[in-house]
C-alpha cells in the first residue's frame, strides 16, 4: 500500500499530511539543535555586547539627574515660559528642592551637572549651602537673589531648565564643539574648549595614515609570502606574527626606548654626527610616535589577509602572463594587483578600524599632539566622570564606521572581501 | 633526425638543470623538434619532463647547455620576449577577466587594433566552438570549456611554439579523449609546433608524431609512437608503454641480431638481441601480451614452454589469460575471442609460444 499520494489539484499528502508541513516538522528539530548550541555565544553576546552598546546610546542622550533629584522643581520649569525672570512660587520651590538635597548631600551633584552647561554654577550651588541657611520665611525670590544675584539673572534659569530635560542633545552637541547659548540656540563653544572636532579630525586622519602605512609596507611582504616556498614562507609568516606573541605594552614601551629624545636611535645620530648633541630630535610623544607604533602594531592585521588572498593566485597565472607577452611589471599591475584587491580591502578595513578605536598606544606615546578620540572617551569614563559625553563621543564614532563600512560596501562590495 | 640539423625549429644542445646544485633533475639533454612537429615528452612524474618544457618556455634557467629557437639561442631570452604559447595543466585563465579578454590579452599587449583584435579574438573561439561564451568569465566556464579557451589563447597571438603541460590532466576520461583529438586536429590544421607533456602514454601515443620518453632526467628513447611500442630499445621504455611480459636470463650465445637466452628456470628461449651485453651477462626478455600464441602447431614457434592458467578474465573482444611460465606468476596473455580459437579453462595446463623476433632481449631490469 502506497502512502505517498498525489492530487492533482492539492499539495503532496504523506499519509495525509501536507509534505511542507512534514518538512517544517522533520527541519524544526534540528534547527532547536542549532538554536542551542549557539545559545551560550548568543547569551554571551547580548549580555557583553548588544546591551552595552544599548545602553550607551541610551546615555547619550539620557539626562536623568535633574529629574530624580529635583522632581519638583523640574515639573515647576516645565511650566516656565522662559522669557522673564521666574515668579515667586518656582523660586521657592527652587529653594526647597535645594534645601533638601543639602540634607540629602545629593547637592554636590546637582551642582556637577549644571556646571557642565554653565561654567560656575558649581560654585553657585555650594555657594547656597551657606547662605540659605538665613533663609527661613518668604519672600524666597529677593533673599535668594541677595545670597547670589545670578539668581536674579533670566540665563541661570534658562539654563536649569535646559539641563533639566530627560532627554537631551546636549552631550552630541558637546561632543561636536557646540552648545546651547542662554536663548537656547546652538552656537560654537568659547575657542578655548573647542577640542573634539579637532580630535575626531586626526583620529580619521590618523587612521588613514596607518592603513597606507601599512598597506605600503605589508603590501611586499605578503607578497613575498605568498609567492616563496612553504619552507621559507613559514618562518616569514613567523617573523610577521612574533610582535603577537609580545605584549602590547612591551612593544609600546620598546618604542619609547628606541625614539624618545635619549634614546637609541637618537644616541646613534648624535653618534654619527647626523645630529647635534643639542638637536636632538623629537620623534615620540607627539603624532610622529602615534604613527610610528600603530604602524608597527597593527602591521599583522594587514600582512595577514592580504596573505591569505595573495596566495590564492597561482603562480602559473602570472606564468601565463608572461608567456603571452606581458612583462612583469605589466604581469603585477594587470593580473596580480586586480586579483590581491579583496585581500587589500579586508586589511585596510580591519587596520582602520582597529586604529579609529586605538586608546593605549596614542595614551603612552602620543604626547599631546598625539591624542585622539578615544583617549578623550577614557578620560570622560574615568575621569571627569562625564559619562553621557563619553557615550555621545562614542557614538559618533560608531556611526562614523558604519557609514565607512557602508561606503565600502557600495564601492568595493562587501562580498569582495576575503578574509582566508 | 638529429642528423637533419638545420631543419631543426627548437634544439636542447646538452642541457643540464640541477635546482639545489647536488642532484641533476635533466642529464645531458639533447633533443631538436622539427618545425610543425608535434613532439610529446613522456614519463612518470618527477622524471625531468616538464622541468624541460618549462626551461623552454622560459621559466627555469638551464644550469648548462643551449637552448635554441629557430636557430637563435634563447637561453637569456626572458618568457615575455619568446613568442610562445603556453597551455597550463590548470588552464591559468585569469579569473578577473572575461573569456573575450583573456584572448585579448596577449593582443592588447601586442599593440592591436581595436578592429583586428576583435576579429582575432573572434576566430580563436570559433575555432574551439566557443563562440557564444565571450563575455563569460572562466569560473562559469565547464572543465573542457576552460581547456578549450586556454589552447584558444595560446593560439590567438599565432606563436610558432606552443608547450602544453599535461592539459588535459584535470578532465575526466570521456572529454579527455574528445580534447585529444580537438587539439591533435587543431595542430594539423594550423601547422604549429607543439611541444607537449604528459605522463599518459595513449594519450602521447594518440597525438604525437615523435615521443620522448624520459626517465630520471634521461631520454630513454625518441621515436614515432609505432616504433616506441614495437621496438622499445630498454626495458623501461618497454615496461612503460603499453602492457609487457617480462622474462629474466643469462645471455648464452649471440648470433648477430639473434641470440640465445638461458632463462633461471633453465629453459633456453631464442630473441632479438636489442639491448644486450657479452655472453654470460644478464638480460630482461620483453614479450607483448598480444604476440603470444596459445597451443601453437608443432615447429611455427621457435620458443614453446608449459604454460598453468591461473585466471582468466573475459574482455568481450578479447580473453585475458593470466599464466604461470618459467617461474613467471604474471605473465599474460591475450586471446582473441574467436570461434576458431582454442578456450582456456582455469587450472588447466597448457603450450604457448612465440616468434623470437617478437621476444626482444634488452637491458637487465631486476
Amino acid at each position: 500500500m502506497s502512502t505517498l499520494a498525489e492530487t492533482s489539484s492539492g499539495p503532496i499528502l504523506i499519509n495525509g499530511v501536507p509534505l511542507k508541513e512534514q518538512l517544517s516538522k522533520a527541519e524544526h528539530k534540528k534547527k532547536m539543535t542549532a538554536f542551542f548550541l549557539v545559545a551560550p555565544l548568543l547569551i554571551f553576546i547580548v549580555l557583553t555586547f548588544i546591551i552595552p552598546i544599548g545602553n550607551m546610546l541610551y546615555r547619550s542622550v539620557d539626562n536623568p539627574r535633574m529629574v530624580t533629584l529635583m522632581p519638583a522643581l523640574v515639573e515647576s520649569l516645565n511650566e516656565w515660559d522662559g522669557q522673564a525672570l521666574p515668579p515667586e512660587a518656582l523660586f521657592q520651590t527652587a529653594f526647597e528642592e535645594i534645601q533638601r538635597n543639602i540634607e540629602n548631600g545629593d547637592i554636590g551633584k546637582v551642582a556637577t551637572h549644571v556646571n557642565y552647561s554653565l561654567a560656575g554654577a558649581r560654585s553657585l550651588f555650594l555657594k547656597s549651602k551657606r547662605k540659605f541657611k538665613k533663609i527661613t520665611a518668604p519672600p524666597y525670590r529677593e533673599q535668594m537673589i541677595k545670597a547670589d544675584k545670578r539668581w536674579g539673572q533670566i540665563k541661570t534659569w534658562q539654563i536649569v531648565k535646559s539641563v533639566s530635560d530627560p532627554i537631551t542633545s546636549a552631550y552630541f552637541l558637546n561632543a561636536i564643539d557646540k552648545t546651547y547659548d542662554a536663548a537656547g540656540n546652538v552656537v560654537n563653544q568659547p575657542e578655548s574648549r573647542q577640542i573634539y572636532v579637532t580630535l575626531f579630525i586626526r583620529t580619521l586622519w590618523v587612521s588613514t595614515l596607518v592603513t597606507l602605512l601599512t598597506l605600503i609596507i605589508g603590501y611586499p611582504i605578503a607578497y613575498l609570502i605568498s609567492t616563496t616556498p612553504p619552507r621559507i614562507s613559514n618562518l616569514l609568516i613567523i617573523m610577521v606574527l612574533l610582535p603577537f606573541w609580545t605584549s602590547l605594552l612591551v612593544r609600546t614601551t620598546s618604542w619609547i626606548v628606541l625614539l624618545q629624545t635619549q634614546g637609541v636611535l637618537n644616541d646613534i645620530m648624535v653618534w654619527i654626527g647626523i645630529v647635534s648633541e643639542d638637536g636632538r630630535i623629537q620623534m615620540i610623544y607627539n603624532l610622529n610616535g602615534t604613527l610610528v607604533a600603530m604602524t608597527q602594531i597593527l602591521l599583522p592585521f594587514m600582512v595577514l589577509p592580504m596573505y591569505s588572498v595573495m596566495k590564492t593566485i597561482p603562480l602559473s597565472q602570472l606564468r601565463a602572463s608572461q608567456s603571452l607577452g606581458a612583462n612583469p611589471v605589466r604581469t603585477f599591475f594587470k593580473i596580480f594587483w586586480p586579483q590581491s584587491i579583496p585581500g587589500i580591502g579586508a586589511g585596510g578595513l580591519l587596520v582602520f578600524v582597529l586604529s579609529v578605536g586605538y586608546y593605549i598606544t596614542p595614551a603612552l606615546v602620543g604626547g599631546a599632539s598625539g591624542q585622539m578620540i578615544s583617549n578623550q572617551i577614557a578620560f570622560h569614563m574615568r575621569s571627569s566622570l562625564n559619562w553621557g559625553l563619553a557615550a555621545a563621543l562614542g557614538t559618533i564614532m560608531l556611526c562614523g564606521v558604519l557609514i565607512l563600512y557602508w561606503l565600502y560596501d557600495r564601492i568595493v562590495g562587501i562580498d569582495n572581501m576575503k578574509l582566508g | 633526425m638529429a642528423e637533419n640539423k638545420n631543419d631543426a625549429y627548437v634544439r636542447f644542445a646538452n642541457v643540464q638543470k640541477s635546482y639545489d646544485g647536488e642532484i641533476l633533475v635533466v642529464k645531458n639533454f639533447n633533443l631538436d623538434v622539427q618545425s610543425g612537429e608535434f613532439l610529446t615528452m613522456l614519463g612518470p612524474s618527477g622524471s625531468g619532463k616538464t622541468t624541460c618544457l618549462m626551461m623552454l618556455a622560459g621559466f627555469e634557467t638551464a644550469t648548462s647547455g643551449e637552448i635554441s629557437l629557430d636557430g637563435e639561442p634563447i637561453n637569456n631570452v626572458p618568457p615575455w620576449k619568446r613568442e610562445i604559447g603556453m597551455v597550463f595543466q590548470n588552464y591559468a585563465l585569469f579569473p578577473h577577466l572575461s573569456v573575450f579578454e583573456n584572448l585579448a590579452y596577449p593582443l592588447i599587449v601586442r599593440k592591436m587594433s581595436k578592429s583586428e583584435i576583435d576579429q582575432r579574438v573572434k576566430k580563436a573561439l570559433d575555432m574551439v566552438q566557443l563562440g557564444a561564451f565571450g563575455g563569460r568569465r572562466p569560473g562559469q566556464l565547464s572543465g573542457g570549456q576552460q581547456q578549450r579557451v586556454a589552447v584558444a589563447r595560446a593560439l590567438v597571438f599565432e606563436p610558432k611554439l606552443v608547450l602544453m603541460d599535461e592539459p588535459l590532466g584535470a578532465l575526466d576520461k570521456q572529454l579527455r579523449e574528445q580534447m585529444q583529438y580537438e587539439i591533435k586536429h587543431i595542430h594539423e590544421n594550423l601547422g604549429v609546433t607543439v611541444v607537449y607533456v604528459t605522463h599518459d602514454q595513449s594519450e602521447a601515443l594518440t597525438m604525437s608524431n615523435r615521443v620522448c620518453v624520459f626517465d630520471d632526467g634521461v631520454v630513454q628513447q625518441l621515436a614515432a609512437p609505432a616504433e616506441l611500442y614495437e621496438k622499445p630499445v630498454n626495458s623501461f621504455v618497454a615496461q612503460f608503454i603499453g602492457e609487457n611480459n617480462t622474462l629474466h636470463g643469462d645471455i648464452v650465445s649471440v648470433d648477430g641480431e639473434n641470440c640465445d637466452v638461458k632463462l633461471d628456470t633453465g629453459e633456453v628461449m631464442q630473441a632479438l638481441a636489442v639491448n644486450i651485453g657479452d655472453v654470460g651477462s644478464k638480460t630482461t626478455l620483453s614479450l607483448r601480451p598480444e604476440r603470444v600464441t596459445v597451443d601453437p602447431e608443432a615447429g611455427s614457434c621457435p620458443n614453446v614452454v608449459k604454460a598453468e592458467v591461473r585466471e582468466l578474465i573475459y574482455l568481450g573482444d578479447h580473453i585475458r589469460a593470466r599464466l604461470a611460465l618459467c617461474g613467471q606468476e604474471e605473465f599474460i596473455v591475450k586471446v582473441p575471442n574467436s570461434s576458431t580459437h582454442s578456450h582456456l579453462v582455469e587450472g588447466e595446463t597448457t603450450t604457448v609460444g612465440w616468434q623470437s623476433s617478437d621476444c626482444r632481449a634488452l637491458d637487465h631490469q631486476p
